[in-house]
Protein backbone atom coordinates (compact mmCIF):
# COMPACT_ATOMS: atom_id res chain seq x y z
CA UNK A 1 0.00 0.00 0.00
CA UNK A 2 2.93 2.27 0.71
CA UNK A 3 3.94 2.36 -2.94
CA UNK A 4 0.39 3.05 -3.96
CA UNK A 5 0.27 5.82 -1.40
CA UNK A 6 3.28 7.48 -2.97
CA UNK A 7 1.96 6.96 -6.46
CA UNK A 8 -1.72 7.83 -6.34
CA UNK A 9 -2.94 11.27 -5.50
CA UNK A 10 -6.37 10.08 -4.36
CA UNK A 11 -4.72 7.83 -1.77
CA UNK A 12 -2.62 10.70 -0.49
CA UNK A 13 -5.76 12.80 -0.18
CA UNK A 14 -7.51 9.97 1.63
CA UNK A 15 -4.58 9.52 3.99
CA UNK A 16 -4.39 13.22 4.84
CA UNK A 17 -8.13 13.51 5.28
CA UNK A 18 -8.20 10.67 7.80
CA UNK A 19 -5.52 12.40 9.83
CA UNK A 20 -7.35 15.73 9.72
CA UNK A 21 -10.65 14.07 10.57
CA UNK A 22 -9.18 12.21 13.55
CA UNK A 23 -7.82 15.41 15.04
CA UNK A 24 -11.23 17.05 14.86
CA UNK A 25 -12.93 13.96 16.19
CA UNK A 26 -10.57 13.64 19.12
CA UNK A 27 -11.03 17.22 20.25
CA UNK A 28 -14.67 17.84 19.42
CA UNK A 29 -15.73 14.30 20.26
CA UNK A 30 -14.36 14.73 23.78
CA UNK A 31 -16.31 17.95 24.21
CA UNK A 32 -19.48 16.45 22.76
CA UNK A 33 -19.30 13.38 25.00
CA UNK A 34 -18.49 15.29 28.17
CA UNK A 35 -21.24 17.84 27.54
CA UNK A 36 -23.69 15.02 26.69
CA UNK A 37 -24.35 16.40 23.21
CA UNK A 38 -24.04 13.15 21.27
CA UNK A 39 -27.69 13.14 20.23
CA UNK A 40 -27.53 16.80 19.25
CA UNK A 41 -24.55 16.05 17.04
CA UNK A 42 -26.42 13.18 15.44
CA UNK A 43 -29.32 15.51 14.74
CA UNK A 44 -27.09 18.17 13.25
CA UNK A 45 -25.35 15.58 11.08
CA UNK A 46 -28.61 14.40 9.60
CA UNK A 47 -29.88 17.92 9.05
CA UNK A 48 -26.79 18.48 6.91
CA UNK A 49 -28.33 16.16 4.34
CA UNK A 50 -30.97 18.81 3.62
CA UNK A 51 -28.21 21.28 2.81
CA UNK A 52 -26.43 18.84 0.57
CA UNK A 53 -29.66 18.29 -1.34
CA UNK A 54 -30.10 22.04 -1.63
CA UNK A 55 -26.59 22.32 -3.00
CA UNK A 56 -27.41 19.92 -5.82
CA UNK A 57 -30.71 21.66 -6.49
CA UNK A 58 -29.12 25.11 -6.76
CA UNK A 59 -25.97 23.85 -8.42
CA UNK A 60 -23.59 25.06 -5.70
CA UNK A 61 -20.97 23.09 -3.76
CA UNK A 62 -23.01 20.68 -1.55
CA UNK A 63 -20.51 20.88 1.32
CA UNK A 64 -21.00 24.65 1.58
CA UNK A 65 -24.79 24.48 1.63
CA UNK A 66 -24.53 21.52 4.00
CA UNK A 67 -22.44 23.60 6.39
CA UNK A 68 -24.99 26.40 6.14
CA UNK A 69 -27.80 23.99 7.00
CA UNK A 70 -26.01 22.38 9.91
CA UNK A 71 -25.13 25.74 11.48
CA UNK A 72 -28.74 26.90 11.14
CA UNK A 73 -29.92 23.62 12.66
CA UNK A 74 -27.57 23.73 15.64
CA UNK A 75 -28.36 27.36 16.46
CA UNK A 76 -32.04 26.74 15.79
CA UNK A 77 -32.22 23.87 18.24
CA UNK A 78 -30.51 25.95 20.89
CA UNK A 79 -32.72 29.02 20.27
CA UNK A 80 -36.05 27.17 20.20
CA UNK A 81 -35.01 25.15 23.21
CA UNK A 82 -34.51 28.37 25.17
CA UNK A 83 -37.66 30.11 23.91
CA UNK A 84 -40.06 27.27 24.50
CA UNK A 85 -40.31 24.52 27.05
CA UNK A 86 -39.77 21.78 24.49
CA UNK A 87 -37.22 19.17 25.49
CA UNK A 88 -34.15 19.44 23.32
CA UNK A 89 -34.41 15.71 22.62
CA UNK A 90 -37.72 16.26 20.89
CA UNK A 91 -36.37 19.18 18.88
CA UNK A 92 -33.33 17.18 17.84
CA UNK A 93 -35.61 14.38 16.67
CA UNK A 94 -37.65 16.82 14.60
CA UNK A 95 -34.67 18.58 13.00
CA UNK A 96 -33.13 15.19 12.36
CA UNK A 97 -35.95 13.99 10.14
CA UNK A 98 -36.79 17.43 8.74
CA UNK A 99 -33.27 17.75 7.38
CA UNK A 100 -33.40 14.32 5.77
CA UNK A 101 -36.87 15.01 4.34
CA UNK A 102 -35.76 18.32 2.80
CA UNK A 103 -32.74 16.61 1.35
CA UNK A 104 -34.88 13.97 -0.32
CA UNK A 105 -37.21 16.63 -1.76
CA UNK A 106 -34.39 18.81 -3.08
CA UNK A 107 -32.82 15.81 -4.78
CA UNK A 108 -36.17 14.91 -6.33
CA UNK A 109 -36.56 18.48 -7.64
CA UNK A 110 -33.07 18.54 -9.11
CA UNK A 111 -33.42 18.36 -12.91
CA UNK A 112 -31.78 15.54 -14.82
CA UNK A 113 -30.49 12.29 -13.41
CA UNK A 114 -30.66 12.06 -9.62
CA UNK A 115 -27.14 12.31 -8.17
CA UNK A 116 -25.71 9.42 -6.17
CA UNK A 117 -26.03 10.33 -2.52
CA UNK A 118 -24.37 7.29 -0.97
CA UNK A 119 -20.99 8.98 -0.72
CA UNK A 120 -22.54 11.70 1.46
CA UNK A 121 -24.55 9.26 3.54
CA UNK A 122 -21.86 6.67 4.14
CA UNK A 123 -18.69 8.49 3.21
CA UNK A 124 -16.23 7.83 0.43
CA UNK A 125 -12.76 8.60 1.59
CA UNK A 126 -11.13 7.64 -1.69
CA UNK A 127 -12.86 10.47 -3.56
CA UNK A 128 -11.79 13.34 -1.29
CA UNK A 129 -10.70 16.21 -3.51
CA UNK A 130 -7.93 18.76 -2.96
CA UNK A 131 -10.56 21.42 -2.39
CA UNK A 132 -12.26 19.38 0.30
CA UNK A 133 -8.93 18.63 1.87
CA UNK A 134 -8.13 22.31 2.06
CA UNK A 135 -11.52 22.97 3.64
CA UNK A 136 -10.83 20.29 6.25
CA UNK A 137 -7.44 21.79 6.99
CA UNK A 138 -8.97 25.22 7.56
CA UNK A 139 -11.63 23.78 9.88
CA UNK A 140 -9.00 21.86 11.79
CA UNK A 141 -6.90 24.96 12.30
CA UNK A 142 -9.92 26.96 13.46
CA UNK A 143 -11.02 24.28 15.92
CA UNK A 144 -7.53 23.72 17.32
CA UNK A 145 -6.87 27.45 17.72
CA UNK A 146 -10.15 28.08 19.54
CA UNK A 147 -9.95 25.07 21.84
CA UNK A 148 -6.27 25.49 22.68
CA UNK A 149 -6.51 29.21 23.42
CA UNK A 150 -9.66 28.90 25.54
CA UNK A 151 -8.93 25.49 26.99
CA UNK A 152 -9.46 26.34 30.65
CA UNK A 153 -12.68 28.15 29.92
CA UNK A 154 -14.01 25.24 27.91
CA UNK A 155 -13.02 22.88 30.68
CA UNK A 156 -14.94 24.96 33.20
CA UNK A 157 -17.85 25.24 30.78
CA UNK A 158 -18.06 21.47 30.40
CA UNK A 159 -17.71 20.83 34.11
CA UNK A 160 -19.93 23.50 35.64
CA UNK A 161 -21.61 26.01 33.38
CA UNK A 162 -23.42 27.72 36.25
CA UNK A 163 -20.24 28.51 38.16
CA UNK A 164 -18.66 29.94 35.03
CA UNK A 165 -21.73 32.14 34.51
CA UNK A 166 -21.41 33.52 38.04
CA UNK A 167 -17.85 34.50 37.24
CA UNK A 168 -19.13 36.70 34.46
CA UNK A 169 -18.39 34.47 31.48
CA UNK A 170 -20.56 34.95 28.38
CA UNK A 171 -22.21 31.52 28.54
CA UNK A 172 -24.56 32.12 25.62
CA UNK A 173 -21.67 33.09 23.38
CA UNK A 174 -19.75 29.98 24.42
CA UNK A 175 -22.77 27.82 23.71
CA UNK A 176 -23.25 29.27 20.23
CA UNK A 177 -19.56 28.94 19.51
CA UNK A 178 -19.62 25.31 20.59
CA UNK A 179 -22.69 24.56 18.47
CA UNK A 180 -21.11 26.16 15.40
CA UNK A 181 -17.97 24.12 15.97
CA UNK A 182 -20.07 20.94 16.22
CA UNK A 183 -21.77 21.84 12.95
CA UNK A 184 -18.38 22.37 11.27
CA UNK A 185 -17.10 19.08 12.67
CA UNK A 186 -20.02 17.12 11.33
CA UNK A 187 -19.69 18.62 7.86
CA UNK A 188 -15.99 17.95 7.89
CA UNK A 189 -16.67 14.27 8.54
CA UNK A 190 -19.17 13.91 5.70
CA UNK A 191 -16.57 12.74 3.20
CA UNK A 192 -14.76 10.44 5.59
CA UNK A 193 -17.53 8.48 7.24
CA UNK A 194 -20.66 10.06 5.85
CA UNK A 195 -23.55 11.68 7.64
CA UNK A 196 -24.99 8.52 9.12
CA UNK A 197 -21.75 7.04 10.39
CA UNK A 198 -20.07 10.23 11.59
CA UNK A 199 -21.40 9.93 15.13
CA UNK A 200 -19.35 6.77 15.70
CA UNK A 201 -16.10 8.58 15.02
CA UNK A 202 -17.09 11.23 17.54
CA UNK A 203 -17.78 8.71 20.29
CA UNK A 204 -15.81 5.48 19.92
CA UNK A 205 -12.24 6.88 20.21
CA UNK A 206 -13.32 8.91 23.24
CA UNK A 207 -15.08 5.99 24.89
CA UNK A 208 -11.92 3.95 24.50
CA UNK A 209 -9.58 6.74 25.63
CA UNK A 210 -11.71 7.23 28.74
CA UNK A 211 -10.66 3.76 29.83
CA UNK A 212 -7.10 4.97 30.22
CA UNK A 213 -7.05 8.57 31.43
CA UNK A 214 -8.75 10.97 33.83
CA UNK A 215 -7.24 14.10 32.32
CA UNK A 216 -9.23 16.15 29.82
CA UNK A 217 -6.22 17.20 27.77
CA UNK A 218 -4.82 13.68 27.60
CA UNK A 219 -8.28 12.42 26.76
CA UNK A 220 -8.37 14.70 23.72
CA UNK A 221 -4.88 13.77 22.56
CA UNK A 222 -5.39 10.05 23.08
CA UNK A 223 -8.73 10.21 21.27
CA UNK A 224 -7.05 11.91 18.30
CA UNK A 225 -4.46 9.12 18.21
CA UNK A 226 -6.98 6.32 18.50
CA UNK A 227 -9.18 7.93 15.86
CA UNK A 228 -6.22 8.11 13.48
CA UNK A 229 -5.38 4.45 14.08
CA UNK A 230 -8.96 3.35 13.43
CA UNK A 231 -9.26 5.49 10.31
CA UNK A 232 -5.95 4.34 8.82
CA UNK A 233 -6.73 0.69 9.54
CA UNK A 234 -10.15 1.17 7.96
CA UNK A 235 -8.64 2.91 4.95
CA UNK A 236 -6.10 0.12 4.48
CA UNK A 237 -8.64 -2.69 4.78
CA UNK A 238 -11.21 -0.98 2.57
CA UNK A 239 -8.57 -0.29 -0.09
CA UNK A 240 -7.24 -3.86 -0.04
CA UNK A 241 -10.64 -5.53 -0.09
CA UNK A 242 -12.41 -2.92 -2.17
CA UNK A 243 -15.17 -2.40 0.37
CA UNK A 244 -16.79 0.90 1.52
CA UNK A 245 -14.36 2.91 3.65
CA UNK A 246 -16.77 4.60 6.10
CA UNK A 247 -18.40 1.37 7.14
CA UNK A 248 -15.03 -0.38 7.48
CA UNK A 249 -13.67 2.36 9.74
CA UNK A 250 -16.71 2.23 12.02
CA UNK A 251 -16.75 -1.55 12.29
CA UNK A 252 -13.03 -1.69 13.07
CA UNK A 253 -13.40 1.06 15.68
CA UNK A 254 -16.34 -0.50 17.48
CA UNK A 255 -14.89 -4.01 17.45
CA UNK A 256 -11.59 -2.67 18.78
CA UNK A 257 -13.47 -0.89 21.55
CA UNK A 258 -15.41 -4.00 22.54
CA UNK A 259 -12.31 -6.20 22.45
CA UNK A 260 -10.17 -3.84 24.51
CA UNK A 261 -12.86 -3.22 27.12
CA UNK A 262 -13.48 -6.96 27.38
CA UNK A 263 -9.75 -7.73 27.77
CA UNK A 264 -9.34 -4.94 30.31
CA UNK A 265 -12.19 -6.30 32.42
CA UNK A 266 -10.73 -9.77 32.23
CA UNK A 267 -7.24 -8.77 33.33
CA UNK A 268 -8.67 -6.62 36.11
CA UNK A 269 -10.57 -9.63 37.39
CA UNK A 270 -7.47 -11.82 37.22
CA UNK A 271 -5.51 -9.30 39.27
CA UNK A 272 -8.19 -9.05 41.90
CA UNK A 273 -8.33 -12.83 42.44
CA UNK A 274 -6.47 -14.10 45.49
CA UNK A 275 -3.24 -15.96 44.68
CA UNK B 1 -21.84 48.11 59.19
CA UNK B 2 -23.00 48.17 55.59
CA UNK B 3 -25.51 45.88 53.97
CA UNK B 4 -23.96 43.05 52.01
CA UNK B 5 -27.18 41.94 50.34
CA UNK B 6 -30.37 43.93 50.01
CA UNK B 7 -33.44 42.36 48.41
CA UNK B 8 -36.45 44.61 47.93
CA UNK B 9 -39.85 43.19 47.05
CA UNK B 10 -38.44 40.32 44.99
CA UNK B 11 -40.94 38.07 43.20
CA UNK B 12 -40.11 35.25 40.83
CA UNK B 13 -42.55 33.43 38.57
CA UNK B 14 -41.84 30.31 36.55
CA UNK B 15 -44.56 30.75 33.93
CA UNK B 16 -47.74 30.76 36.02
CA UNK B 17 -46.11 29.27 39.08
CA UNK B 18 -45.00 31.66 41.76
CA UNK B 19 -41.70 30.60 43.30
CA UNK B 20 -41.00 33.65 45.44
CA UNK B 21 -43.39 36.39 46.47
CA UNK B 22 -42.45 39.82 47.81
CA UNK B 23 -39.20 38.93 49.49
CA UNK B 24 -37.59 41.69 51.51
CA UNK B 25 -34.33 40.61 53.01
CA UNK B 26 -31.28 42.46 54.21
CA UNK B 27 -28.06 40.71 55.08
CA UNK B 28 -25.53 42.77 57.00
CA UNK B 29 -21.84 42.54 56.20
CA UNK B 30 -20.23 39.84 58.31
CA UNK B 31 -23.51 38.09 58.95
CA UNK B 32 -23.94 34.32 58.82
CA UNK B 33 -27.46 33.67 57.60
CA UNK B 34 -29.13 30.29 57.40
CA UNK B 35 -32.18 29.97 55.16
CA UNK B 36 -34.45 27.03 55.91
CA UNK B 37 -37.66 25.91 54.28
CA UNK B 38 -39.37 22.94 52.67
CA UNK B 39 -38.55 21.49 49.27
CA UNK B 40 -39.94 23.73 46.57
CA UNK B 41 -40.01 26.60 49.01
CA UNK B 42 -37.85 28.73 46.76
CA UNK B 43 -34.55 28.45 48.64
CA UNK B 44 -32.45 27.60 45.61
CA UNK B 45 -34.36 30.15 43.54
CA UNK B 46 -33.51 32.83 46.07
CA UNK B 47 -29.83 31.92 45.90
CA UNK B 48 -29.93 32.05 42.11
CA UNK B 49 -31.58 35.47 42.23
CA UNK B 50 -28.81 36.76 44.47
CA UNK B 51 -26.23 35.24 42.12
CA UNK B 52 -27.86 36.88 39.11
CA UNK B 53 -28.59 33.55 37.43
CA UNK B 54 -32.35 34.18 37.55
CA UNK B 55 -33.83 37.55 36.74
CA UNK B 56 -36.64 38.30 39.20
CA UNK B 57 -40.05 39.19 37.75
CA UNK B 58 -40.05 42.23 39.99
CA UNK B 59 -38.01 43.82 42.73
CA UNK B 60 -34.45 45.04 43.10
CA UNK B 61 -31.23 43.50 44.37
CA UNK B 62 -28.29 45.41 45.71
CA UNK B 63 -24.94 43.92 46.60
CA UNK B 64 -22.92 46.22 48.83
CA UNK B 65 -25.19 49.06 47.80
CA UNK B 66 -24.67 48.53 44.08
CA UNK B 67 -27.05 46.94 41.60
CA UNK B 68 -26.18 43.43 40.49
CA UNK B 69 -23.76 43.53 37.57
CA UNK B 70 -23.35 40.59 35.25
CA UNK B 71 -19.76 40.36 36.39
CA UNK B 72 -20.42 39.62 40.03
CA UNK B 73 -16.99 39.25 41.51
CA UNK B 74 -18.10 39.91 45.07
CA UNK B 75 -20.15 36.75 45.45
CA UNK B 76 -19.05 33.18 45.14
CA UNK B 77 -21.13 30.06 45.22
CA UNK B 78 -20.91 26.48 46.45
CA UNK B 79 -23.49 24.35 44.62
CA UNK B 80 -24.82 21.00 45.77
CA UNK B 81 -22.14 18.45 45.07
CA UNK B 82 -24.69 15.79 44.10
CA UNK B 83 -25.33 17.53 40.77
CA UNK B 84 -21.87 16.86 39.39
CA UNK B 85 -20.89 14.13 37.00
CA UNK B 86 -18.27 12.42 39.13
CA UNK B 87 -16.73 10.69 36.13
CA UNK B 88 -15.77 14.01 34.56
CA UNK B 89 -12.06 13.97 33.71
CA UNK B 90 -10.82 16.68 36.05
CA UNK B 91 -8.69 16.68 39.17
CA UNK B 92 -9.07 18.55 42.44
CA UNK B 93 -6.54 21.25 41.64
CA UNK B 94 -8.17 22.12 38.33
CA UNK B 95 -11.56 22.40 39.99
CA UNK B 96 -10.21 24.79 42.63
CA UNK B 97 -8.35 26.82 39.99
CA UNK B 98 -11.66 27.42 38.23
CA UNK B 99 -12.49 30.01 40.88
CA UNK B 100 -9.70 32.21 39.51
CA UNK B 101 -11.18 32.38 36.00
CA UNK B 102 -13.38 35.38 36.61
CA UNK B 103 -10.96 37.51 38.56
CA UNK B 104 -9.37 39.29 35.66
CA UNK B 105 -11.42 41.27 33.20
CA UNK B 106 -12.03 39.51 29.93
CA UNK B 107 -11.64 35.97 31.26
CA UNK B 108 -8.03 35.31 30.36
CA UNK B 109 -7.77 31.60 29.78
CA UNK B 110 -4.35 31.16 31.39
CA UNK B 111 -3.83 30.95 35.12
CA UNK B 112 -1.10 33.17 36.54
CA UNK B 113 1.53 32.29 39.10
CA UNK B 114 -0.32 34.16 41.84
CA UNK B 115 -3.43 32.10 41.04
CA UNK B 116 -1.49 28.88 41.49
CA UNK B 117 -0.06 30.07 44.80
CA UNK B 118 -3.43 31.26 46.07
CA UNK B 119 -5.04 27.95 45.17
CA UNK B 120 -2.29 25.91 46.86
CA UNK B 121 -2.67 28.07 49.94
CA UNK B 122 -6.45 27.60 50.07
CA UNK B 123 -6.16 23.86 49.53
CA UNK B 124 -3.69 23.60 52.42
CA UNK B 125 -6.01 25.60 54.66
CA UNK B 126 -8.91 23.31 53.88
CA UNK B 127 -6.88 20.14 54.22
CA UNK B 128 -7.26 18.96 50.66
CA UNK B 129 -3.76 19.75 49.37
CA UNK B 130 -2.76 16.08 49.48
CA UNK B 131 -5.74 15.22 47.30
CA UNK B 132 -4.86 17.77 44.61
CA UNK B 133 -4.03 15.26 41.89
CA UNK B 134 -7.08 13.05 42.49
CA UNK B 135 -9.88 12.81 39.98
CA UNK B 136 -13.04 14.12 41.62
CA UNK B 137 -14.80 10.75 41.49
CA UNK B 138 -12.22 9.36 43.90
CA UNK B 139 -13.21 11.66 46.76
CA UNK B 140 -15.60 11.18 49.64
CA UNK B 141 -18.63 13.43 49.88
CA UNK B 142 -17.06 15.56 52.61
CA UNK B 143 -13.83 15.94 50.64
CA UNK B 144 -15.69 16.93 47.49
CA UNK B 145 -17.68 19.51 49.45
CA UNK B 146 -14.44 21.04 50.72
CA UNK B 147 -13.08 21.10 47.17
CA UNK B 148 -16.14 23.06 46.07
CA UNK B 149 -15.76 25.46 48.98
CA UNK B 150 -12.09 25.89 48.05
CA UNK B 151 -13.12 26.69 44.49
CA UNK B 152 -15.53 29.34 45.71
CA UNK B 153 -12.84 30.81 47.96
CA UNK B 154 -10.27 31.04 45.19
CA UNK B 155 -12.52 33.70 43.64
CA UNK B 156 -11.72 35.75 46.78
CA UNK B 157 -15.34 36.68 47.44
CA UNK B 158 -16.81 38.98 50.07
CA UNK B 159 -20.02 36.96 50.19
CA UNK B 160 -20.18 33.17 50.12
CA UNK B 161 -23.42 31.41 49.20
CA UNK B 162 -23.88 27.70 49.85
CA UNK B 163 -26.66 25.40 48.69
CA UNK B 164 -27.24 22.49 51.09
CA UNK B 165 -23.58 22.12 52.04
CA UNK B 166 -24.22 19.17 54.32
CA UNK B 167 -26.83 17.25 52.32
CA UNK B 168 -25.80 13.58 52.06
CA UNK B 169 -22.96 14.02 54.52
CA UNK B 170 -22.53 12.06 57.75
CA UNK B 171 -22.41 13.79 61.11
CA UNK B 172 -18.65 14.03 61.33
CA UNK B 173 -18.23 15.56 57.89
CA UNK B 174 -21.12 17.95 58.55
CA UNK B 175 -19.49 19.15 61.74
CA UNK B 176 -16.23 19.73 59.89
CA UNK B 177 -18.01 21.78 57.26
CA UNK B 178 -19.83 23.86 59.88
CA UNK B 179 -16.68 24.61 61.85
CA UNK B 180 -14.94 25.56 58.61
CA UNK B 181 -17.77 27.94 57.76
CA UNK B 182 -17.63 29.48 61.23
CA UNK B 183 -13.94 30.15 60.65
CA UNK B 184 -14.60 31.64 57.20
CA UNK B 185 -17.32 33.87 58.61
CA UNK B 186 -14.63 35.90 60.36
CA UNK B 187 -13.56 37.11 56.93
CA UNK B 188 -16.73 37.13 54.87
CA UNK B 189 -20.51 37.18 54.84
CA UNK B 190 -22.06 33.75 54.53
CA UNK B 191 -25.53 32.74 53.39
CA UNK B 192 -26.46 29.10 53.37
CA UNK B 193 -29.56 27.18 52.46
CA UNK B 194 -30.27 23.95 54.28
CA UNK B 195 -32.64 21.29 55.55
CA UNK B 196 -30.38 20.56 58.44
CA UNK B 197 -32.38 22.10 61.28
CA UNK B 198 -30.50 20.36 64.07
CA UNK B 199 -27.13 21.88 63.22
CA UNK B 200 -28.10 25.20 61.84
CA UNK B 201 -29.36 27.11 64.83
CA UNK B 202 -26.15 26.51 66.75
CA UNK B 203 -23.95 27.65 63.86
CA UNK B 204 -25.55 30.63 62.23
CA UNK B 205 -25.89 34.18 63.48
CA UNK B 206 -29.32 34.73 62.00
CA UNK B 207 -31.99 32.63 60.44
CA UNK B 208 -34.62 33.06 57.74
CA UNK B 209 -37.59 30.78 57.10
CA UNK B 210 -38.67 30.66 53.50
CA UNK B 211 -41.69 29.10 51.89
CA UNK B 212 -42.55 31.24 48.89
CA UNK B 213 -42.58 34.24 51.23
CA UNK B 214 -40.27 35.06 54.06
CA UNK B 215 -41.89 33.94 57.30
CA UNK B 216 -39.21 34.88 59.70
CA UNK B 217 -35.88 36.59 59.77
CA UNK B 218 -33.96 37.20 62.90
CA UNK B 219 -32.24 35.47 65.77
CA UNK B 220 -31.58 31.76 65.31
CA UNK B 221 -34.16 30.82 67.89
CA UNK B 222 -37.24 29.18 66.45
CA UNK B 223 -40.64 28.51 67.91
CA UNK B 224 -43.34 26.19 66.80
CA UNK B 225 -45.70 28.62 65.01
CA UNK B 226 -42.88 29.81 62.76
CA UNK B 227 -41.82 26.30 61.88
CA UNK B 228 -45.39 25.20 61.30
CA UNK B 229 -45.99 28.18 59.06
CA UNK B 230 -42.85 27.57 57.08
CA UNK B 231 -43.13 23.85 56.62
CA UNK B 232 -46.89 23.55 56.82
CA UNK B 233 -46.61 20.74 59.32
CA UNK B 234 -45.00 19.99 62.63
CA UNK B 235 -41.34 19.20 62.15
CA UNK B 236 -39.18 17.02 64.29
CA UNK B 237 -37.03 19.63 65.90
CA UNK B 238 -35.69 17.57 68.74
CA UNK B 239 -32.04 17.94 69.28
CA UNK B 240 -31.14 14.30 69.63
CA UNK B 241 -28.94 14.41 72.66
CA UNK B 242 -26.71 17.00 71.07
CA UNK B 243 -25.98 19.99 73.23
CA UNK B 244 -27.80 22.52 71.13
CA UNK B 245 -31.53 22.91 70.89
CA UNK B 246 -33.63 24.43 68.23
CA UNK B 247 -36.67 24.94 70.39
CA UNK B 248 -36.89 26.07 73.96
CA UNK B 249 -40.35 24.77 74.61
CA UNK B 250 -42.54 22.75 72.42
CA UNK B 251 -45.41 20.35 72.71
CA UNK B 252 -45.26 16.82 71.39
CA UNK B 253 -46.59 16.56 67.87
CA UNK B 254 -49.83 14.66 67.82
Amino acid sequence: MLEALLEYKFLQNAFLSTILASITCGIMGTIITEKKLVMLSGGIAHTTFGGIGLGYFLGIEPIISGLFFSIIASLGISRINKKTDTYSDLLIGMFWSLGMALGVLFIAFTPGYPPDMTSYLFGDILTVSRKELLLMLIFDLIIITIIVSFFNIFKAYLFDEEFLAIQGAPILLLEYLLYILIACTVVLLVKVTGIILSIALLTVPIALAKQFTYNLKNLMILSCGLGAVFCLMGLFVSYKLGIPSGATIIIIAIFSYLTIVFLKKKTARKHSLPQ
Amino acid sequence: MSNAIELKNISVYYGQVCALAHINLTVKEGDYLGIIGPNGGGKSTLLKVILGLIKPSQGTIRIFGRPLTPKGRLISYVPQFSKFDLRFPINVRDVVLMGCLGKRNGLLPKYGKEDQELVDCIMKELGIFDLRARQIGQLSGGQLQRVLIARALSAEPKILLLDEPTANLDNKSSNQIYSLLKELNKKMTIVLVTHDLAHISSSVKSLACLNKTLFYHGEPELNEPIINNTFGCPVDLLAHGVPHRVLRHHEEAK
